[in-house]
């Protein structure tokens, strides 16, 4: 019986798509695999021609991203790259600066950089979106008109919303945030340092908004107790892990296993419990539950603050109207295409994107690929059928030297890349080989269009 | 995935090894060139040479490990399951191998210049 040859042709998509993630996370490995990474430029005579006017909002791994992707695709398009920060931050690197592993300015360097030849970077921050309009407005009062809209601002860290915050104070008196900034994950690192040489409380929690990489507040846990442990002071520590819901990570099996985890390292866990104020001076951290409030005294606490939409997306017609995000001001863009479901030339990519899942570099990676795919074929006048299954991926420190890679779509599925070599559940070096050697290397790939 | 562009694997590379990428480059290919010179000079494998190649090879193994260690901030102490042997074998084997062919090469080549000399 032969095979359809739909079929076929289906079957070998799935292959080419299964090879390229593998290929993207070999790099550290055997290294090998970033020879699989280039995709192939366009050569000048494949590009497509237009005059098209694509704005990008946002120059973070995102906005860069595609910004390389258009760059390679199209030819004599204006591509206009906006966003007021002129520095990069490789904010994958923060974990690993705030465990003491690598300097800040591992996870610095210039925007400049990675902007690829052709597109104008405007460093200017964007006051206002009027989609209806097709254009943008930034703080100077410049409008930008655009027939292609992509939306890349990321999202605000929203540390006000916690009554008594001061993110001047991170690094003193036993707080610590690694989200803040590079600087913030240095100081965070001091804080923890000083907690691990002499013991106490430590407590750590997630907001109960949308968050970037949910599994960094429970690597920062194991980080802890690992520092405590190799410094010879784990049993004057008491480690209390507060978890916004009924889980510890939005993926069933995951989350299981970080219980099990947590119960073998000897830490504490209280769930339903959301950060509301904190007093720096008395540290104390109250917390609300279903119940009421309950105040908790601590010696080092990492705090990660609620997430939203930045203002200038929040106050414009782009975020969902209805559901549970109405209030964090993610943008309402289809989970597969990523195109916005009112305004069909605006996409939304990154961690603005309002899909469930994933806003880490990960899905960044296998986003915007899709969006762009879908941005080109209406300029060429086609059609794509390209789709974001969800796919991303989180190196889950469990300890240092170990990590769980833990891989996974939107419908909670494990997706191993290797399957029968590296398991998704199991700590290895190899997964931490690949968090601190391969993934710097290869998100910069990507920024510049090549992973 | 079609086309081999030199260029990105360099770049992929140089960012993750910086500087050291071409030392090892130049070692590498430096010394498979010297090592295949002298067998065709030699018209062949000098055993005793060998031997003593391999045995230093062993401490290049390590060394490659060491070196990992290093750059991974961690070490093949937190090897955790199976993939992890693998690797660690794999990064030994590769140290051990490239080790013992740049050593014999070396003493192979300091042999047949004294040799010309004299």
């Amino acid at each position: 019986m032969t095979r359809a040859p739909e079929l076929s042709d289906a079957l070998k998509t799935l292959e080419t798509v299964k090879l390229d993630r593998r290929a993207f996370l070999a790099l550290g490995t055997a290294g090998a695999g970033s020879l699989l990474l280039h995709p192939g430029s366009a050569r000048a005579a494949d590009k497509i021609k237009t005059t098209a006017r694509i704005v990008i909002a946002g120059a973070g791994a995102a906005g860069l991203s595609a910004a390389s992707h258009l760059a390679q695709q199209l030819d004599g398009a204006k591509i206009t790259l906006i966003d007021a920060r002129k520095e990069h931050f490789y904010q994958p690197g923060f974990t690993l600066v705030a465990a003491g592993i690598k300097p800040q300015e591992y996870t610095v360097s210039s925007t400049a950089e990675y902007v690829p030849a052709g597109v104008e970077l405007v460093t200017e921050r964007i006051a206002e979106f009027d989609p209806e309009g097709n254009k943008v407005v930034t703080e100077s009062g410049k409008a930008f008109a655009y027939d292609y809209l992509i939306v890349a601002t990321g999202m605000k860290l929203d540390y006000a919303a916690i009554d008594g915050m001061d993110v001047e104070q991170i690094g003193k008196n036993g707080l610590g945030s690694i989200y803040h900034s590079p600087a913030g994950a240095s100081a965070t690192w001091q804080a923890l340092s000083a907690f691990a040489d002499k013991g106490g409380v430590g407590v750590f929690l997630r907001p109960a908004t949308e968050m970037k990489c949910a599994g960094a507040p429970l690597k920062y846990t194991f980080i802890t107790d690992d520092h405590l442990r190799r410094r010879g002071n784990r049993g004057k520590a008491e480690i209390i892990y507060n978890a916004h819901n009924k889980a510890f990570f939005s993926v069933p099996i995951v989350s299981e296993k970080v219980r099990m985890l947590f119960k073998d390292r000897g830490i504490k866990t209280q769930m339903d419990r959301v950060l509301k104020s904190i007093d720096l001076g008395k540290r104390i951290a109250t917390f609300s539950t279903p119940e009421g409030t309950t105040e908790l005294p601590y010696d080092f606490i990492n705090i990660i603050p609620p997430m939203a939409a930045p203002d200038s997306v929040m106050n414009s017609p782009l975020p969902w109207k209805t559901g549970g995000w109405v209030a964090e001001g993610w943008l309402e863009v289809n989970k597969g295409t990523l195109r916005h479901a009112r305004f069909p030339n605006v996409f939304g990519v990154g961690d603005i994107a309002g899909v469930p899942k994933g806003k880490t570099a990960a899905s960044v990676k296998w986003q915007v690929p899709v969006a762009v795919d879908h941005l080109v074929a209406d300029i060429a006048g086609k059609t794509s059928d390209s789709i974001y299954n969800g796919y991303t991926s989180c190196p889950l420190i469990t300890r240092l030297g170990q990590a769980m890679l833990v891989e996974f779509d939107y419908e909670n599925n494990l997706t191993p890349s290797f399957p029968g070599l590296i398991a998704p559940l199991e700590e290895l070096w190899i997964s931490w080989v690949m968090k601190t050697m391969a993934l710097k290397p290869t998100y910069i790939s990507m920024l510049r269009g090549r992973a | 995935m079609k086309d081999l562009d030199p260029l990105i694997f360099f770049a992929v590379f140089q960012e993750m090894l910086g500087p050291l990428l071409w030392i090892l480059l130049v070692l590498v290919i430096g010394g498979t060139a010297a090592f295949l010179i002298l067998l065709i000079k030699e018209k062949g494998i000098v055993a005793k040479r060998l031997v003593r190649a391999e045995l230093v090879g062993l401490a290049g193994g390590v060394l490659a490990l060491v070196l990992m260690a290093k750059v991974s901030s961690s070490g093949f102490t937190d090897a955790g399951g199976p993939a992890d042997w693998f690797l660690i074998a794999l990064v030994f084997g590769l140290g051990l191998i490239g080790t013992a062919i740049l050593v014999y090469a070396a003493a192979g080549w300091k042999t047949l210049l004294s040799g010309q000399k004299s």
